[in-house]
């Protein structure tokens, strides 16, 4: 396997939907290829981070803005 | 009263199925609820999409409304949750048009780039690199590397990856080929990894590699 065809098939080793032959094949690449292994490793590190880190903090009050909107918006609460 | 799930035992029914009945029935505290439940998520895609604050909260509350006057036709074959995304994505475009007035706004677009889909940063990463910064540095960085995105690889990358919608619900929500979302998940996942490679990186290692030097095999 070549790192071209490595990459091709990054995301589905990442998202764990290859088969247990391929993923053999990919991990047995990645035995052997120093940037490759980087690649993987840093790829799956760049959406752990994205995941686990809140960039955006929810404004404060949006909760009760968005309750006195819906309480104005429904009809059987008047 | 006995339902099918009951009956049959194997599967539960999501939990927001029955605050949708509760709603439906005039239970407006079980919107509420709902709001609770997924407010975090609704206001990040609106803010990654809209790139600015008060057009993101204005589009969450128009976001959340929506979706309580239309919830009669919420057919319930498709998730709570990635219904009422399809609906923040959809209002969230709708404030970018009205904002850049004349000018066309499209996350549907393929764009050319071949930036990061060849990776061109080799060198590794130090071992936990967000400890490097703290809180707001890191929160700046992360803010900072995924606006400079194109547009349509930021929205696949927030929907499939942090946001957690699959592959086809991605696809279905913003109208794209199962094929196109994964393409652009790719690209957008390696470019946001390049990106950050010039803050992660491992200051002098082993693995440091010049441009030009990468050795990979073709």
């Amino acid at each position: 396997m070549t790192c071209t065809e490595f990459l091709a098939l990054l995301d589905d080793l990442i998202d764990g939907t290859v088969s247990p032959e391929l993923r053999t094949e990919l991990q047995a690449h990645l035995g052997r290829c120093g940037h490759c292994e980087v690649i993987y490793n840093t790829t799956r590190k760049t959406i752990e981070i994205y995941r686990s880190h809140e960039i955006y903090d929810l404004p404060a009050g949006l909760r009760e803005r968005l309750h006195s909107a819906i309480m104005a918006r429904c009809k059987k609460c008047s | 009263m006995s339902t099918i799930q009951s009956m049959a035992g194997e599967f539960e029914p999501h939990p927001d199925v029955a605050l949708v009945e509760r709603v439906r029935g005039g239970d407006v505290g079980a919107y509420d609820a709902l709001v609770r439940k997924y407010e975090r998520q609704v206001f990040r895609i609106a803010q990654h999409i809209t790139q600015n604050r008060e057009d993101a909260e204005d589009v969450t509350q128009d976001a959340f409304l929506k979706a309580y006057e239309k919830l009669e036709q919420f057919q319930g074959n498709s998730k709570f949750y990635t219904w009422l995304v399809r609906i923040a994505v959809n209002e969230s475009l709708m404030r970018l048009r009205k904002r850049r007035t004349g000018k066309m706004v499209s996350i549907d677009e393929d764009v050319e780039t071949e930036e990061g889909s060849v990776p061109r940063d080799l060198a590794d990463w130090a071992p936990d690199p967000e400890q490097n910064y703290n809180q707001a540095e890191l929160a700046e960085i992360l803010r900072k590397t995924i606006q400079g995105l194109p547009p349509g690889f930021r929205i696949v990358f927030v929907l499939r990856d942090v946001e957690g919608l699959s592959t086809e619900e991605t696809a279905e929500t913003l109208g794209l080929s199962v094929p196109a979302v994964k393409s652009r998940l790719l690209r957008a996942r390696l470019q946001l990894r390049e990106r950050l490679s010039r803050y992660f990186r491992r200051k002098k290692g082993p693995r440091e590699t010049k441009l030009g030097e990468t050795g990979m095999e073709k």
